[in-house]
């Protein structure tokens, strides 16, 4: 359960003026259209997730009020929506927010020694930013990337079958602007077992598929 | 062991194309149109006969759930909502399904969706998932583009619209109604039923919710046949299935294998075995978070299905096996699910918002030692106040892993009272 404070006006959270941009607009009308006439609301966390990449990351009042504006919506009921979902941020984060999951099965391959890595590393808390504003840390519950434990997930992207190493590299790599593969740190492809499959390895051929036009 | 030709997810590791003509040459979307010319009542009668029950967890028969779908017009639109909220811990099957083989789930919606009457489909995609909503949404646009879906879907004369809604992170929604709630654009808190979602689902109209999994397969059962599904498996536990295989083992993977399949085998065959041999096993956790641990005197020899499971009082739940070696804490190992459950309580029943955390209070406490023997049964008489006692199962999946833990291994929680007992009475 997400534990909040409503705030009613803008005051306080540095963002008192939102308006979507004209491409994010756009964008947004064409995620309204995906929903029947009248069930707009219906868009809402989509809209809140365009507000929320606009402004770097988190969702100042202003952008609540704004999606409940184009949406029709009682502010109120948008305010809930974001403060239930964990994705949704309630103050500003760092340029890259790493999340560490917690859970069981990344936590029997070692979860807590990533976000001791982190910590130590970023110098911050769970929760915190780093100084110069590049990180931000949390942890979250399951990913569902259970057979690529442990893991953590960056911004848009997952990374898989970490060591502390590996992700003290990450993070350096990030910070420094450089690419870091995504997905399985030890080049395993996907979920496969480690060093090859076990199925998989004799499918028969079939014939084209048939789809009635000729495709 | 299942052999390769009856496998369905034959890229579930994308090593192919996981684009249409990847998937056409896989055999998806062969000959659609024919299956949709079977008409609405054969097809639910075929999925009803091949015995499919719901991958989600439940294990619900799929054909009985599809023909609760009201047959007559009412005026009112059908839905077909397709569960891809997967998040219970443990389980990550669907997610190989979403980006490496989206156009099998997406030929699925189109067929269960026909079946069901329902000329729209919503795929709730986990908000994580972005990567994968990528590739869907993609597969969508594709599948348009070539006819499949759309004002004719297939040539076959029937209207089938598929729309990607992404989620923002609340484990609370894979439960079907909270995730109707939430895409109506409301907080994801499940509703009391009746009325079910069959009556009046998605903006009050007859809706199904349906796992990822599920979906995907039907088609298949439906081009090769209703025997070969159910001659795999065994009676009511039929067919394939995604085994995702976490925790202590050499090789964690997910694996389509046969239903039934002895979990020693699975691990072994497939996982590279328990890590220090099957003899350093101490528990596993054979079907995601929410069913009871199994101690290892009873995993050599538990088959993997929906009844074998039940049998031994767990479940098969998602068929995610999360394993513990004898090095594992497994009280703190609970008490980390405990902590899972406390934080995904959406708060509205009082049992679960208050009851999960309490027991995450003591299940840490216990994981120290730092409690009292007679406490274990205050415990275990509290998991029973919550279960049972709430609108979603998420108060039950809150207690089962506490109380197959105390069920299995109450010495354990005894043995680390008495020695913080002793350490403590030493000190002073």
């Amino acid at each position: 359960m997400k534990v909040t404070s409503y705030r009613q006006d803008g005051t306080g959270d540095g963002g008192e003026r939102f308006a979507f941009s004209t491409e994010n607009r756009a964008r947004a009308d064409q995620l309204i259209a995906r929903y029947p006439e009248g069930r707009q609301a219906s868009a809402v966390i989509a809209l809140l997730d365009l507000a929320q990449r606009q402004t770097g990351g988190w969702l100042p009042t202003a952008a609540i009020e704004h999606v409940a504006e184009v949406l029709q919506m009682a502010p109120i009921r948008v305010h809930e929506v974001a403060t239930f979902y964990s994705m949704f941020n309630l103050k500003p984060v760092g340029k890259h927010l790493v999340q560490v999951c917690r859970t069981t099965p990344c936590w029997l391959r070692g979860a807590a020694e990533l976000t001791e890595t982190c910590r130590r590393k970023l110098g911050v808390n769970l929760g915190g930013t780093s100084e110069d504003g590049a990180f931000t840390l949390v942890e979250v519950e399951c990913l569902g990337a259970c057979a690529n434990a442990p893991m953590v997930q960056i911004n848009d992207d997952y990374y898989e079958d970490l060591t502390p190493a590996r992700l003290e590299e990450i993070l350096d790599d990030l910070k420094a602007g450089r690419d870091v593969p995504t997905g399985p740190q030890t080049g395993r492809t996907g979920s496969m077992p480690e060093g090859g499959p076990t199925t998989l390895t004799n499918v028969p051929p079939r014939a084209p598929a048939d789809t009635g036009k000729g495709a | 062991m299942l052999h390769d030709k009856d496998r369905v997810f034959t890229n579930l590791y994308g090593l192919d194309d996981w684009r249409l003509a990847g998937a056409l040459r896989r055999g998806v979307w062969d000959g659609t149109k024919g299956l949709l010319a079977q008409g609405r009542d054969d097809i639910v009668r075929q999925i009803k006969d091949s015995e499919l029950r719901g991958r989600g967890g439940a294990g619900f028969p799929a054909g009985l759930k599809w023909s609760f779908m009201p047959k007559g017009s009412d005026g009112l639109p059908h839905y077909l909502v397709v569960n891809a909220d997967e998040s219970e811990p443990g389980t990550c099957k669907d997610r190989e399904i979403l980006r490496n083989d989206p156009h099998r789930l997406l030929e699925g919606c189109l067929v269960a969706g026909f079946a069901m009457g329902a000329h729209d489909c919503y795929i709730y995609i986990r908000g994580e998932f972005f990567r994968e909503a990528e590739r869907l949404e993609a597969a969508v646009a594709e599948a348009y583009e070539a006819g499949l879906i759309g004002k004719n879907a297939c040539g076959s004369g029937w209207a089938y619209d598929i729309f990607v809604h992404r989620g923002a992170g609340a484990y609370i929604c894979g439960e079907e109604t909270a995730l109707l709630e939430s895409l109506e654009g409301k907080k994801g808190q499940p509703r009391l039923k009746p009325p079910f979602p069959a009556a009046m689902g998605v903006y009050g109209c007859p809706t199904t919710v349906t796992n990822v999994e599920t979906v995907a397969v039907s088609p298949e059962i439906l081009r090769r046949g209703v025997e070969w599904w159910t001659g795999l498996g065994r009676p009511k536990n039929t067919g394939t299935k995604i085994f995702s295989i976490s925790g202590h083992v050499n090789k964690p993977c997910n694996v389509e294998e046969e239903m039934g399949i002895p979990l020693r085998e699975l691990i072994e065959t497939h996982a590279g075995g328990v890590r220090g041999g099957w003899d350093n096993l101490q528990a596993i956790i054979p079907g995601g978070s929410s069913v009871p641990c199994l101690p290892a005197s009873i995993c050599d020899n538990v088959l993997m299905d929906f009844d074998s499971l039940r049998e031994v009082r767990s479940g098969l739940g998602t068929a995610a096996v999360i394993v513990l070696d004898k090095s594992a804490d497994i009280v703190a190992a609970i008490a980390n699910l405990a902590h899972f459950y406390m934080h995904e309580s959406c708060g509205q029943c009082t049992p679960c918002r208050e009851g999960t955390g309490w027991m995450w209070r003591v299940m840490t406490r216990m994981a120290r030692g730092e409690a009292d023997v007679e406490e274990i049964d205050t415990l275990l008489d509290v998991s029973h106040e919550v279960e049972g006692h709430t609108i979603c199962a998420l108060g039950d999946a809150a207690a089962w892993p506490i109380q197959g833990l105390i069920r299995h291994f109450r010495p354990e929680l005894e043995r680390r009272i008495l020695e913080y007992k002793k350490t403590r009475q030493a000190a002073e």
